[in-house]
């Protein structure tokens, strides 16, 4: 594999869980934390590693949703999809952050500044429609203080 | 004298700006030279009120509600006794109805304590269930439990005490303790306020399981969706594990248990307990048939415990107190009490921990003041994406395992998510099968394929084609999955897709037609 802060970032993971019993999703949790991402370079040696084969780990990656195939956008945009947030409006919240970035869920802008992702639950069910941003949950949530949002996470980007 | 000021760092709380609040009193009161000590315990579960900032008084807690961060300057500057003026104070926290007509077992220090100090958790009464029990052999640890009637929490209902009893009598060189905290139904979130709130009791009530069936190996299986979650047990873990309450010869035992937090995957499926096993073994996670049972052969095919958060939560208390003291509440074979949450729109949204037997109506409006929007409830789901939609006539429900089986209904893990008038239950059918196709893991065809036929199926319903024909192919197709699925999700998503045709046939421009009966 070429690169090498892949390489370092995926050597550290194998070595800290490869021999943790059952380890696959402590070692892909470590390399997607890191990079934002497990890159496709990373299943082999992730694989031979731990005696399992390509197929194995790449099936084991595309079965859950967290983990990414590609390098996501700059900002991460979580929106919640589920049946509470619904009631509060979600699915207008969902509709007009399309509209806005002009893309799809588990797509990223143009410009690579932003990466919209749907979730089932953030567990802010009595505060909803609820979003998480980076890693940082946001309660009941309106389309006007999401476009507010939406146009700072753009703003820090070209600072 | 140093003031001292409780804010949540409960993730609502965070998520409605708790955060910022903690930061600007502290920055306030420095800039103003006031001496005042910010602890973030867990929240109480008033989720409306949030950030709920509490100040210490010689008369005991008051709380100011929906603290924002300009109302902060006035608060230090009245030395915490007013926001200025909006005025925003509540009294005594503990004397808000909503807080002082429940009944708190679980839930009994969330909100009160440093979530991460074990001080305050003992203060506060933890780890007598835990001293209770390391006088006790397994057997008995497991008679208390069976007689209290304590069931599965996270959606099963199943006796908590036969499952420990099964894993006893097993002989095997390995046993676990799983902990199923990868609570994904919409409308829940006690699993995370114990998390981020009350730590310790989970640790405890994992621990007590594991005396009680000889395990010396726990897993936390934690949603990814819940970084917060991990971020407070993570900590309290480590706590734990420095004060002896983790480890080898657990307080002069001789018995040794720890616990290894593992991170989910954004699986909704793994929140079943064998797709859970194999999620943990490193694997896709497909469900397991059953048997064999996992009790018998569960993580890495040795006999296991696996439970729910709350069900984990509530054993601390029934060893401290006894089966019948847990006994005296609730109604029939729903024994104890229940967090439920009150989600979606619903003016007073949070955590109702209530003896079983309350009413869906108490609830609801008692508790929740109606809904948020101001308009008629039309609706509710309970039970998560599985759980069938109830309609208004069934609002005097009493809340027990039987009485809801027997409307066709199921209360899961006691998230209510309530609707007003303005839903569209056409299109929350139609999410149903979508969440299922989505969230299916592939292994049996009535799930895979059927949740897919469905969406369709119901698309076809909405744009006016053959309404009759298709609400009947609906019919059938949900027969199949219910009876030919191999867990509960193909099993049960017909119940919120069947129900809310039932109950609402004209949101379907369907007649209220004779062949939905079985629904």
């Amino acid at each position: 594999m070429g690169n090498t802060e892949y390489q370092a970032v995926v050597s550290s993971a194998l070595e800290k869980h490869s021999r943790t019993e059952g380890g696959l999703l402590p070692i892909l949790h470590e390399v997607q934390d890191a990079l934002g991402f497990i890159p496709s370079d990373a299943i082999d040696l992730i694989g031979k590693t731990i005696n399992r084969s390509r197929a194995e780990v790449h099936g084991v990656i595309s079965f859950y949703h967290h983990f990414r195939s590609h390098k996501p956008g700059e900002h991460i945009i979580q929106v919640c999809r589920s049946e509470a947030c619904q009631a509060m409006g979600a699915v207008g919240v969902i509709e007009n952050l399309k509209d806005k970035l002009k893309i799809d869920f588990h797509e990223t802008t143009p410009d690579g500044k932003i990466t919209l992702e749907p979730i089932y639950c953030l567990g802010h069910c009595a505060c909803a429609p609820a979003v998480m941003i980076d890693g940082v949950p946001k309660a009941k949530m309106s389309v006007a203080r999401m476009n507010e949002i939406v146009d700072e996470l753009r703003i820090k980007h070209d600072d | 004298m140093t003031t001292k000021i409780y804010i949540p760092r409960d993730s609502s709380a965070i998520g409605m700006g708790a955060d910022s609040v903690a930061k600007q009193v502290l920055s306030v009161s420095d800039s103003l030279n006031k001496d005042v000590e910010v602890v973030r315990n867990g929240s109480r579960g008033l989720v409306w009120m949030e950030p709920l900032l509490e100040v210490e008084t010689e008369s005991g807690r008051k709380g100011f509600a929906n603290v924002a961060v300009d109302d902060v300057e006035g608060l230090v500057k009245s030395d915490f006794t007013e926001t200025g003026s909006r005025d925003k104070s509540v009294g005594l926290v503990e004397e808000v109805p909503y807080l002082k007509n429940q009944e708190r077992l679980c839930f009994a220090r969330n909100g009160i304590t440093n979530p991460t100090s074990i001080e305050d958790y003992i203060e506060y009464g933890g780890f007598r269930g835990l001293n209770s029990a390391l006088d006790l052999d397994g057997k008995s640890i497991v008679d208390i439990v069976t007689d209290s009637g304590l069931r599965g929490r996270g959606g099963a209902a199943f006796p908590t005490g036969i499952k420990w009893n099964t894993v006893l009598n097993c002989q095997a060189d390995q046993k676990y303790i799983v902990c199923n905290a990868d609570e994904g139904d919409s409308g829940t979130f006690s699993d995370r306020m114990t998390m981020e709130g009350d730590p310790f009791a989970l640790i405890e009530g994992m621990t007590i399981a594991a005396f009680a069936v000889d395990a010396t190996k726990g897993y936390l299986y934690l949603r990814s969706e819940y970084p917060h979650a991990e971020e407070v047990f993570s900590d309290a873990l480590r706590v734990a594990r420095d004060k002896g309450y983790l480890g080898k010869d657990i307080r002069g035992s001789r018995r040794s248990f720890d616990i290894e937090l593992r991170r989910a995957a954004g699986a909704y499926i793994c929140g079943e307990e064998t797709s859970l096993l194999e999620s943990l073994e490193g694997k896709r996670g497909l469900v397991r048939a059953k048997p064999p049972l996992p009790a018998i052969s569960g993580l890495f095919g040795q006999p296991t415990v696996v439970n729910n958060v709350i069900t984990f939560s509530s054993v601390p208390f029934i060893l401290a107190n006894g089966a019948s003291a847990y006994k005296n509440y609730g109604m029939g074979r729903s024994t104890g009490t229940l967090p439920i949450q009150l989600a979606g729109n619903i003016k007073h949204g949070g955590l109702v921990e209530k003896a079983f037997g309350v009413t869906l109506n108490e609830l609801l409006y008692d508790f929740g003041g109606g809904s948020a929007s101001g308009k008629p409830i039309r609706t509710v789901q309970i039970g998560g994406p599985l759980g069938a939609y109830i309609p208004e006539k069934d609002f005097n429900l009493k809340l027990d395992y039987e009485t809801f089986a027997a409307a066709g209904a199921m209360i899961g893990h006691g998230g209510i998510v309530v609707f007003d008038e303005t839903v569209n239950m056409a299109s929350m059918a139609r999410f149903a099968m979508e969440f299922c196709a989505i969230e299916s893991c592939g292994k049996c065809t009535p799930c895979r394929i059927g949740s897919t036929r469905g969406m369709e199926t119901i698309d076809k319903i909405i744009s006016g084609e053959n309404r009759t024909a298709n609400a009947e192919l609906i019919e059938t197709l949900c027969d199949t999955m219910l009876h030919g699925s191999l867990c509960a999700l193909g099993g049960m998503i017909p119940f919120p897709v069947l129900s809310a045709i039932k109950h609402f046939p004209e949101d379907f421009c369907l007649e209220s037609h004779a062949a939905m009966a079985t629904a």
